[in-house]
């Protein structure tokens, strides 16, 4: 088992190179270089003034060059500093964005989990039946909703109608000066109206794939055993069905770990939450390598972490993986 | 002036209307009150600024909060004329080559230290060196010599007068004592500002706030209103929501907000709204490198053709004046004799069969040697007004046998693949008009060059040799005689046609008072806006 990680472990190296050289490659190939974006159609700004500008962040030499100064900096765990006019360590930004988008992220996927499992479950053992098809609507219809819209109706009428609930960002102004129950409610109110929309449009993907796994594993031969044993059908389905109908649910979370450091990038604008998707489409759009490759290199060691660790939950959770690992190994 | 005038006026009708009706809020002007000190005022904006240090910005949101935290040595005042800031007054020699700019005394900066000339010198030369990476130096690299005879007077010598220098003199003027021998781009000041001006900086929560708070010992007076809160906002409908809901003080409004959604008497008695014309315009420009528009008799049938009055209507809902040249009216270099080609497609029509172009085949769409006579407008991705205004066009333009056709690129490659190679047909695209009507950089035919902004390929003698008689007199009638002239020039060439200069429409707040608007907008006075004390409310 301990060779078999330090194997994947080892593998993920020339993955991740790969994965650089090809993203590196790619943003440079869009149109449009950091300093075009910030002074062009700007009267006041030089021919020379652009030479300037372009020797300060090294844009002048080959990309092979400058990719290789990159690397050399990462290989020191040195994102380099942002082409943004703040000039800011890479690493800064993104640790300032982190938190936020993290725990939005953490809490919505909790959430996720708590209510799509049941009502995957409930939807199997209710197969065909209203209660079926009512969560079927109502998942389908939080993918189906444009969030941005959802988001905007219910500021307008918790916010400005009713006055209930704050409208965007995180925090009231001056919330400084009160106690620590009077913020933490502050912010439990400015992100009621975010999470709620953001569970709502994550629940139909992993609802339906346990609806799918269960009614599967309820047509299993050790089901009807159990249930000829004459077992409660509580426990049929919770203790003996449930386990492994949960098998796609690991693949999902471990699927999920990347997905926690990036944000959405409507969702944060409109919100006004400063998050980590808009911090990369900013960057993007103004052509910041460095800013760009940092969270590009976080999201694919993430991904590949996530991959491996999804991997391994399984071997844990499901014994014929396990073996059938062991033998061939 | 007239157009604040006439908006009192309606406000004034509203609230006898609404006195009439006892039911409903009225919207009369609240009482002045008295001036006291305190409150804060939220304002929103789309996007955060990088760094306060407005030597290395170049986005907008950075100008704006920089702007209350420095000062420069000139400012434009509520008249847009030039005006002392931390220069008292200055001279001009009589050859119009050395400008002397005697300094206030007494100023300080926000850690308490004096401020000199060493300051001003220490700011141009960081500016110039190469080393800085400041998109901002080409004005200041005119300057031949620059010296600080003491500790109050700073003298500049320019190779030859310069008019647009005076202005260059209105940068951010940077502390001396804190960035003299340091790396500029590394400095804490980008996120710690120390300044000369009203507001100093009191907490940047980065992605959501800034806070600025008064600084009492302000050259001009502590400002009335404690606390200057910039909230970062990206979506303009969230701040329109943030706005009704109380949560925003103050934002520009869209033609559709002003006309359409905040005209109900309780939004009137919570918000002031105002209008005047923005240092903005929107044009069609053409490639004068093209054979389609080489012609000026061309140029002229498109201008006809258009109907500019249905454009500011469509576009703007009438927010908006149609424009004749590059100047915004009212001001100074403004020629209000200049009238280009009014809407007329007959004439259009006449222009276009002097010009060889004539309906052949009956589809309707003119001829000339064979091709028909069909172009593309290309605009950049996301701007819906531009979008709308080449729709308009493309309707009016089918009228007179034209066929157009609208493409809309994303910005860095519309940029890239189509204005540096001057490879595109026409343009629909926008400028914002300086405070010093020069026009050396869109208009000169020595800036036709690739990345170069007279990238329309616009070359006339007589216009060039006017620019640099412009910029090389400090003597304002000279100089508006030359643009007078210069607009002339625009509106018999037709290399643009200028469009619309579309209204700035921002709300405040009712119970912010002492705001005055003016030919430069409302923000000019701000440190003397105020909220009497029982209205206070942070």
């Amino acid at each position: 088992m301990l060779s078999y990680l330090a194997k994947r472990l080892l593998l993920m190296i020339p993955l991740l190179v790969g994965i650089t050289i090809i993203t590196f490659g790619v943003i440079h190939l869009a149109p449009g270089e950091p300093v075009e974006m910030q002074v062009a159609m700007n009267p006041k700004v030089s021919a020379e003034a652009r030479e300037r500008l372009r020797k300060f962040y090294e844009l002048d030499k080959p990309l092979h060059v400058q990719y290789g100064k990159w690397v050399s900096r990462l290989v020191r765990l040195d994102f380099g500093r942002s082409f943004a006019p703040d000039g800011r360590p890479v690493i800064t930004k993104i640790r300032e964005r982190l938190p936020v988008t993290i725990s939005l992220n953490l809490i919505v996927l909790i959430l996720e989990f708590a209510l799509a499992i049941p009502i995957g479950v409930m939807a199997a053992t209710h197969r065909d039946g209203p209660l079926d098809r009512w969560t079927t609507v109502f998942v389908f219809l939080g993918f189906a909703t444009p969030l941005f819209w959802l988001s905007l109706i219910l500021m307008y009428l918790f916010g400005v109608k009713l006055g209930w609930l704050p409208i965007s960002g995180l925090h009231s102004l001056g919330y400084e000066v009160h106690g620590l129950w009077w913020q933490v409610g502050d912010l439990t109110k400015h992100l009621v109206i975010p999470i709620s929309v953001a569970t709502f449009g994550s629940l139909a993907g992993l609802s339906r794939y346990m609806r799918t796994g269960m009614i599967e594993v309820l047509g299993q031969d050790y089901i009807m055993t159990a249930r000829a044993k004459g077992l409660p059908e509580r426990v049929v389905i919770y203790r003996h069905a449930l386990r492994n109908a949960l098998l796609p649910a690991i693949t999902i979370l471990g699927l999920s770990v990347p997905g926690l450091i990036g944000g959405s990038v409507i969702f944060e604008s409109i919100f006004a939450i400063p998050g980590m998707g808009k911090l990369f489409m900013d960057g993007v759009m103004a052509r910041d390598y460095p800013l760009v490759m940092g969270v590009l290199v976080i999201g694919a060691v993430l991904t590949l972490l996530g991959n491996l660790l999804a991997d391994l939950a399984y071997a844990v959770a499901d014994p014929r993986i396990r073996h059938g690992r062991e033998r061939a190994l | 002036m007239n157009r604040c005038r006439l908006v009192c006026l309606v406000s004034l009708l509203f609230s006898l209307v609404a006195c009439h009706e006892e039911k409903q809020a009225s919207s009369s002007p609240r009482p002045p009150g008295k001036a006291s000190y305190g409150d804060a005022i939220v304002v929103g904006s789309i996007g955060e600024p990088s760094t306060l240090l407005p030597l290395l910005a170049s986005d907008s949101a950075s100008r704006d909060v920089a702007g209350e935290i420095y000062n420069g040595l000139v400012r434009y005042d509520k008249n847009l004329k030039l005006e002392g800031d931390l220069a008292e007054r200055w001279e001009i020699s009589r050859d119009g080559l050395t400008i002397t700019f005697h300094l206030r005394k007494g100023v300080k900066w926000h850690d308490g230290q004096p401020f000199t000339s060493r300051d001003v010198l220490y700011t141009y030369r960081i500016t110039i060196d190469p080393k800085t990476p400041t998109a901002y130096a080409e004005d200041f690299k005119q300057v031949k010599r620059a010296e600080a005879p003491d500790p109050f007077t700073f003298r500049v010598t320019y190779a030859k007068p310069f008019a647009p220098a005076l202005e260059s003199w209105g940068v951010a003027i940077l502390p001396a004592h804190l960035l003299e021998g340091k790396d500029i781009t590394k400095s804490e000041l980008a996120r710690q500002p120390v300044g000369t001006g009203p507001y100093r900086i009191k907490e940047w929560v980065a992605g959501q706030k800034l806070v600025l708070e008064s600084n009492h010992d302000y050259y001009e007076g502590r400002p009335y209103i404690d606390r200057y809160v910039y909230r970062i906002i990206p979506d303009t409908a969230t701040m329109y929501m943030e706005l009704k809901a109380g949560g925003l003080d103050m934002m520009g409004l869209t033609p559709v907000q002003y006309q359409r959604q905040t005209t109900t008497n309780e939004f009137l008695s919570r918000f002031n709204k105002y209008r005047y014309p923005a240092s903005a315009y929107t044009y069609l420009g053409y490639n004068l490198r093209h054979p389609l528009f080489s012609d000026r008799r061309v140029r002229q049938a498109l201008t006809s053709a258009i109907n500019k009055d249905e454009i500011v209507q469509g576009v703007q809902l009438g927010m908006g004046q149609v424009a004749h040249g590059p100047y915004k009216p009212g001001t100074w270099p403004y020629n209000p004799k200049v009238k280009d080609f009014p809407y007329d497609p007959a004439r259009a029509r006449v222009l276009l069969a002097e010009a060889g172009w004539r309906e052949r085949n009956g589809d309707g769409i003119l001829v000339k040697d064979g091709k028909p006579f069909s172009f593309t407008i290309l605009t950049n991705q996301g701007n819906d007004q531009r979008l709308k205004c080449a729709l308009i066009i493309q309707q009016r333009l089918k009228k007179v046998g034209i066929e157009v056709k609208i493409r809309t690129i994303e910005w860095a490659s519309f940029l890239k693949n189509f204005i540096d190679k001057g490879d595109f047909q026409a343009v629909l695209l926008g400028w914002t008009i300086g405070q010093d009507p020069d026009l050396y950089d869109v208009w000169h035919s020595s800036k036709t060059g690739p990345k170069e902004l007279n990238f329309v390929g616009y070359k006339n003698a007589e216009m060039d040799r006017l620019i640099e008689r412009g910029r090389g007199t400090f003597d304002q009638e000279e100089r508006r005689r030359c643009y007078f002239r210069i607009q002339e020039i625009l509106a018999e060439d037709q290399p643009y046609t200028f469009l619309y200069v579309p209204d700035a429409l921002p709300v405040v707040s009712a119970r912010f008072r002492g705001i005055e608007p003016a030919p430069a907008g409302i923000m000019h006075n701000f440190i003397r806006w105020y909220v009497p004390k029982n209205e206070q409310v942070y």
